[in-house]
């Protein structure tokens, strides 16, 4: 067992990327990640790395960008409204198949919304939020640690997929602190030859580009991309099952309200309630599979989220509405407590399953 | 027999797609040599804009990247900050980096970013069809401003060079314009310089080139050169506007 150390999330985070070979990080102050800036200015300078606080969000994206064309790892972080002006940016990288990290630590919307936790913006990451037909890798935690070891993962998985990796937290998970080991093993290194490192006059330029004028080039090029996307979702699904063997009720929760969907089945577990959850780790790839193997097995689902009901659209789709889908949430910044999730585990245990 | 005369090593041989009589087919040439000139080839990273040059990719030998509209700045300094080693310049149109790119070129200078910018100003939105750009002068005639450019309602023309003449970071800032031989050697003479200041590691150089559309002004190729004299050099005198390390040598 390594040493474990007390951190924030936010700092978690930072310090996984940098474990992780990221030696670029461009950000813009935003409440609840501005720690993972601050962490970046303290700890990037003394690694001979790159921090820079940009001065838009827009532009650190497109910092972003000209690091990950050159081939190296690269990250940006931000809550809910800076990542809706990365979004041009986002949508560049995967027009032009670049891996990248970027960080929402989720706030409260729409608009400026709020400061405090939210999980709002779980359609704008896992359905696009720029414009084109694309994916992002999105990964929920649930722990520092996950915060910590799921950092690693998008790293490596942008790198495999040429894409952008997403780690979708929250407020929550920002700032809180718990014990975390940053021992995260080797780092797999990925062959880039299109990466742009000047030709020294002995290749062909190497172009990275969007830009397809002619749209059966275009047409080819998104083939390609769902093709990868395919692939993905055949291979990178996670998820957590959680007393699922005999559950008659299914609550599916990600990240924070994972954590709090968990105090509460257990009191309903220790009151006889046949009750489990599955958790989404990768928003997406979303786990359809396990939630359709559960749809034969449980009378009812329960989907706790803090926005007005987002991924329950794709629990819904991914059981082809067999069984009623429940929604249990907060908005605002608000946090479900354990006592609403387990009235909610308790009032569909007795009525749920029809529809 | 000796040759006195060759495309630049540094220039591909695709067939430009700009319309006769455009002027970026001079300043495409004059980077190229002076890319040639200086041996870069190899180590360069150029970055294109969203505009008329947008495919500059496909003109120049060196690695290339694309980027989204006023964003070239930022991704130069990204790829900058990645590897200092390499040359990076990027090419961008007066609708690009005066307009929705005005945050980027200000900060980056003001940074003194160590990259080279080619800022080509021709007045006018000339990709989309020639709508007014935040260089079109007063009372000229674009598409969206159909009864001239009225300064009431739309404002006057953003002066580049004099802008980034106040701005601390910004190195060596000078306008040019290719209208003429006499002009043409001088703006190949800024390039090399914008070019030399990063080898160097003398910071944010920009250059802006004063330039044509003579498809969406309206004109013949040689009227519009005529028309770069009458209106856009009175407007946007040519000359040195910042230059840090003469000020420095002059002190």
């Amino acid at each position: 067992m390594s040493e474990k150390v007390l951190m924030k999330g936010n700092e978690a985070i930072a310090e996984a990327a940098i474990q992780a070979g990221c030696h670029h990080y461009f950000g813009y102050p935003i409440t609840p990640q501005t720690e993972v800036a601050a962490y970046m200015a303290k700890r990037m300078p003394k690694i001979g790395g790159t921090f820079l606080q940009a001065e838009s969000e827009v532009s650190a994206i497109n910092m972003v960008i000209g690091v990950a064309s050159t081939g190296k790892r690269v990250m940006t972080s931000s809550s809910s409204p800076g990542v809706s002006l990365k979004a041009e940016g986002i949508s560049y990288l995967a027009g032009c198949d670049l891996p990248a990290v970027v960080v929402n630590v989720q706030r409260g919307g729409p608009g400026l919304g709020g400061i405090q936790p939210s999980q709002s913006d779980y359609f704008q990451s896992t359905k696009g939020g720029g414009h084109g037909d694309y994916r992002n890798i999105v990964l929920a935690p649930a722990s520092v640690q996950e915060m910590a070891s799921l950092t690693v993962k998008a790293f490596d998985l942008a790198d495999k997929y040429s894409m952008v990796s997403m780690i979708l937290a929250d407020g929550t998970m920002g700032q809180m602190m718990e014990p975390v080991s940053l021992d995260i093993g080797e780092v797999k290194t990925y062959d880039k030859p299109w990466a742009l490192t000047g030709t020294k006059c002995e290749r062909e330029h190497n172009i990275v580009n969007s830009l397809y004028l002619k749209p059966e080039e275009l047409e080819v090029k998104n083939f390609e991309r769902y093709e990868k996307y395919k692939a993905i979702e055949e291979n990178e699904v996670m998820y957590e099952e959680y007393l699922m063997d005999d559950a008659e009720v299914c609550v599916v929760a990600f990240g924070i309200t994972s954590r709090v969907a968990k105090n509460a089945i257990n009191e309903a577990r220790a009151n006889g309630v046949k009750v489990g959850m599955i958790r989404p780790i990768t928003l997406w790839p979303f786990p359809k599979k396990v939630l359709a193997d559960a749809a034969d097995k449980c009378k009812a689902f329960i989907c706790v989220e803090m926005n007005m009901g987002q991924m329950i659209e794709d629990v819904e789709l991914a059981i082809r509405c067999k069984k009623p889908v429940y929604l249990c949430n907060r908005v605002g910044g608000m946090i479900p407590s354990p006592e609403e999730v387990l009235a909610k585990i308790n009032e569909v245990n007795e009525n749920g399953g029809a529809f | 027999m000796s040759v006195v005369f060759e495309k630049p090593k540094s220039l591909t041989d695709a067939v430009l797609h700009y319309c006769p009589g455009c002027t970026h087919g001079i300043i495409h040439r004059l980077v190229a040599e002076v890319i040639d000139e200086l041996g870069i080839e190899g180590d360069t990273i150029g970055v294109a804009p969203v505009g008329c040059a947008v495919m500059a990719y496909n003109y120049f030998t060196c690695d290339f990247v694309q980027a989204a509209h006023g964003r070239a700045p930022a991704v130069a300094t990204g790829v900058k900050r990645s590897d200092p080693s390499k040359i990076v310049f990027t090419y961008q149109g007066d609708g690009d980096l005066a307009a929705i790119g005005t945050a980027e070129t200000v900060h980056s200078a003001a940074r003194r970013e160590n990259i080279t910018v080619i800022f080509v100003n021709n007045a006018i939105y000339g990709m989309t069809g020639g709508q007014m750009a935040p260089t079109t002068l007063p009372g000229q005639v674009t598409q969206t401003s159909p009864y001239g450019r009225d300064v009431n309602t739309v404002g006057y023309p953003v002066k580049v060079c004099e802008l980034l003449s106040n701005v601390d970071g910004a190195a060596y800032i000078e306008r040019v314009a290719v209208n003429n031989v006499k002009n043409i050697k001088n703006a190949k003479k800024a390039i090399k310089k914008a070019f030399q200041n990063q080898m160097e590691g003398k910071g944010f150089s920009l250059i802006e080139v004063v330039s044509t559309c003579p498809t969406n002004w309206g004109m013949t190729p040689e009227k519009a050169l005529e028309w770069v004299d009458e209106k856009m050099i009175p407007y946007y005198p040519l000359g040195v506007y910042k230059d840090i390390y003469a000020e420095e040598e002059a002190k």
